[in-house]
């Protein structure tokens, strides 16, 4: 499996993408990590050229809703619906149905411990999908 | 027995006694309070003469509706304001920008142009209140709209209390707020403290950050170590700009956290202090006694509040405000219980205030001055800081300097390793946290917090744009123009960019505006991302 962890919008909290990056290359998963700042669309374009299965945002802004429906979006006007897009940060409760209702696969809110991200990841993913 | 740690990896013994301080010259390292080298604290008297001031982080919305929040807590005995902007103010980017989109007023106000910063600011008294701003990137145009608008009140210059936060140098480690490419970034850095050493000798144009390198996942001798490597590397570029230093190091502040083992907070304080005095003495020459006082507002720390059983938050806050009292903080604030998931709502504000007059007046945490001297542990553990926090600096030297290894991205990847070996010691209970990995309650993990939350409401961007439009119609356009186009002419020089920034902003140009005149010269930051 390969990873995108992607930090969207103007947000510049970037301890838990780059945990989540170790610790999925720990785990064995091939990763790439963009860097701050990133545009849904930039994004978008770096997952098709990068050809990786799951697209992780970031998000501790409070932006969470606005941006990932921009990189869904793409993703679909791209032709690469299959890329399953997950999503964590400061994510409040009511937010999580929201989300998955978008088309995200998953939510990982604040506090979400590392080893059930990396659990998730190995293979469980779809498990969740509604 | 178990064996136990502190963050920075010192073995705790279950017992500490005057054999762990053989052969220290204790009056050589601890002083007098208020005397050189200050570990017991910088004032002789310390809380029995002022209390520290009390500095809750506030900023949402509008600048009408964050100027109301600053209004109610000033009402119940808040005494200085620490303003939090939106994302796209940080980042010099109108509230129109397509970049901005979604992110108007979101985590901090919302500011255009000066307009914003008066409506802020109505009917507070600048001449009265001491203001923080945080801010980084865009310190030089938000600091000079926060002078305009004292000029405008009428408030002499050197009544005027400010402390930009201006550390653009822990930005590129942690928090992100960074524009321009490292070295006009820090030309605008300097430009600042030195106007202000000028013009507003009460402001204290950079508050030097360990807080959010800690936040980002170093450990506490890091966080001191990265924080004093920093203030050095002002601090040689001020005096390489030609300044002396004692015309601007007594304005020199710290902001740093004080999560974590109470004894080893207190410890990191008390052995900073004495590193940063003897550094200003020894090897800076400063003369000025306050040029070695290592001034610091102590608090934050929400990376410890946890999402689960919230309300334990308001208790961990207590022991942060507890720990930041022994460490001698000048300024004290406190992250709120509800942090770990929303903009705080007044009540957790209120909380948090609480929280730290009860400590003050209740708790007899500010009776005495250093109240843990001579507490064999604390003593070691104030030894064992110092010589940790030089080892770091030894490191910080190894990459090169702190400037070389930020742009090489050497400190990040550090700080990204250490808060992964946090992570790991968090999942495999080595470090506690109760409600998460231990004392976990039944169905905890399911129960819907009780967390009220704080409602973004749309129209605030609305309202923003319809405000920056109106500004731009009404404006002298030709006036902003003019000092656009002189702005940009300076940035391609060597001059100081404040008189050009605070001319631009009383005529109205947009941060926006201000910021792309010297991006079209300076460039932006390339993330060094070494993985």
């Amino acid at each position: 499996m390969k990873v995108l962890i992607a930090k969207p919008g103007l947000d510049g909290h970037d301890r838990g993408a780059k945990v989540v990056v170790q610790a999925l290359r720990d785990a064995g998963l091939e990763v790439v990590y963009t860097g701050l700042k990133r545009t849904p669309e930039e994004i978008v374009a770096e997952a098709v050229q990068e050809d990786v299965d799951v697209v992780g945002l970031s998000i501790l802004s409070g932006a969470h809703v606005p941006l990932s429906r921009r990189v869904l979006e793409g993703l679909r006007a791209e032709g690469a619906d299959d890329v399953r897009v997950v999503v964590g940060g400061i994510i409040p409760p009511r937010d999580v149905e929201a989300l998955r209702a978008l088309g995200v696969s998953r939510v990982f809110p604040m506090g979400t411990p590392l080893p059930d991200i990396v659990k998730a990841f190995q293979g469980e993913l779809d498990a969740g999908r509604t | 027995m178990k064996d136990l740690k502190t963050h920075a990896g010192f073995p705790i013994k279950p017992i500490y006694g005057p054999e762990d301080l053989a052969g220290r010259d204790v009056e050589r390292d601890l002083g007098r309070p208020g005397e050189y080298p200050f570990t017991r604290g910088i004032h002789k008297h310390m809380y029995r003469d002022r209390l520290w001031t009390m500095r809750q982080y506030i900023g949402f919305g509008t600048p009408a509706e964050t100027n109301t929040r600053f209004k109610y807590l000033m009402a119940h005995g808040q005494d200085a304001l620490n303003v939090a902007f939106d994302l796209p103010t940080q980042l010099g980017l109108d509230s129109d920008d397509p970049r901005a989109d979604g992110e108007v007023g979101r985590v901090g106000m919302a500011i255009d142009t000066l307009a914003d910063m008066e409506e802020a600011f109505a009917g507070i008294p600048l001449d009265r209140v001491s203001v923080s701003l945080t801010i980084n990137g865009m310190a030089a145009p938000i600091t000079a709209m926060y002078f305009a608008v004292a000029d405008k009140q009428g408030t002499p210059r050197d009544r005027v209390v400010t402390t930009p936060q201006n550390d653009i140098l822990k930005e590129f480690v942690a928090r992100g707020t960074w524009v321009y490419p490292v070295d006009p970034s820090l030309r605008l850095v300097g430009d600042l403290i030195e106007y202000s050493a000028r013009h507003y000798p009460r402001s204290n144009p950079v508050s030097v950050c360990g807080y959010h390198i800690r936040e980002a996942g170093c450990t506490t001798a890091q966080e001191m170590a990265y924080g004093l490597a920093i203030a050095a590397a002002y601090i040689d570029m001020m005096i390489r700009r030609g300044m002396d230093v004692d015309d601007f190091a007594p304005r020199v502040s710290f902001n740093f956290t004080a999560w974590g083992k109470i004894f080893e907070e207190v410890a990191k304080f008390r052995a900073g202090r004495r590193l940063y005095a003897r550094m200003l003495r020894e090897r800076f020459g400063a003369k000025n006694s306050k040029s070695w006082m290592f001034r610091a507002l102590i608090g934050g720390g929400g990376s410890a509040f946890v999402p689960q059983e919230p309300e334990n938050n308001i208790v961990r806050g207590a022991y942060i405000a507890l720990a930041a009292a022994l460490s001698g903080a000048q300024t004290m604030a406190l992250p709120t219980y509800d942090e770990a998931y929303t903009i705080p709502s007044a009540k957790a504000q209120l909380i948090a205030l609480r929280t730290m007059q009860i400590c003050a007046e209740e708790a007899g945490a500010a009776d005495t001055v250093d109240p843990l001297a001579g507490s064999y542990y604390v003593e070691t553990l104030t030894n064992q800081m110092e010589d940790a926090i030089q080892a770091e600096l030894a490191a910080v030297d190894r990459m090169g300097g702190i400037v070389d290894a930020i742009k090489s991205g050497a400190i990040q990847a550090e700080v990204a390793r250490q808060a992964y070996r946090f992570e790991q010691a968090l999942a495999s209970g080595e470090v506690p946290k109760v409600g998460v990995n231990c004392h976990v309650a039944e169905g905890a993990a399911e129960a819907d917090p009780e967390v009220e939350l704080y409602t973004f409401d749309p129209k605030v961007a609305a309202t923003q744009l319809s405000k920056l439009a109106r500004v731009r119609r009404e404006r002298d356009d030709a006036a902003a123009r003019a000092a656009l186009r002189r702005l940009s002419d300076e940035a391609r020089g060597s001059t100081n960019l404040m008189p050009a920034i605070v001319d631009a902003v009383k005529v109205y140009a947009t941060l926006g505006e201000i910021n792309r005149a010297m991006k079209d010269v300076f460039g932006e930051h390339k993330e060094p991302v070494q993985w």
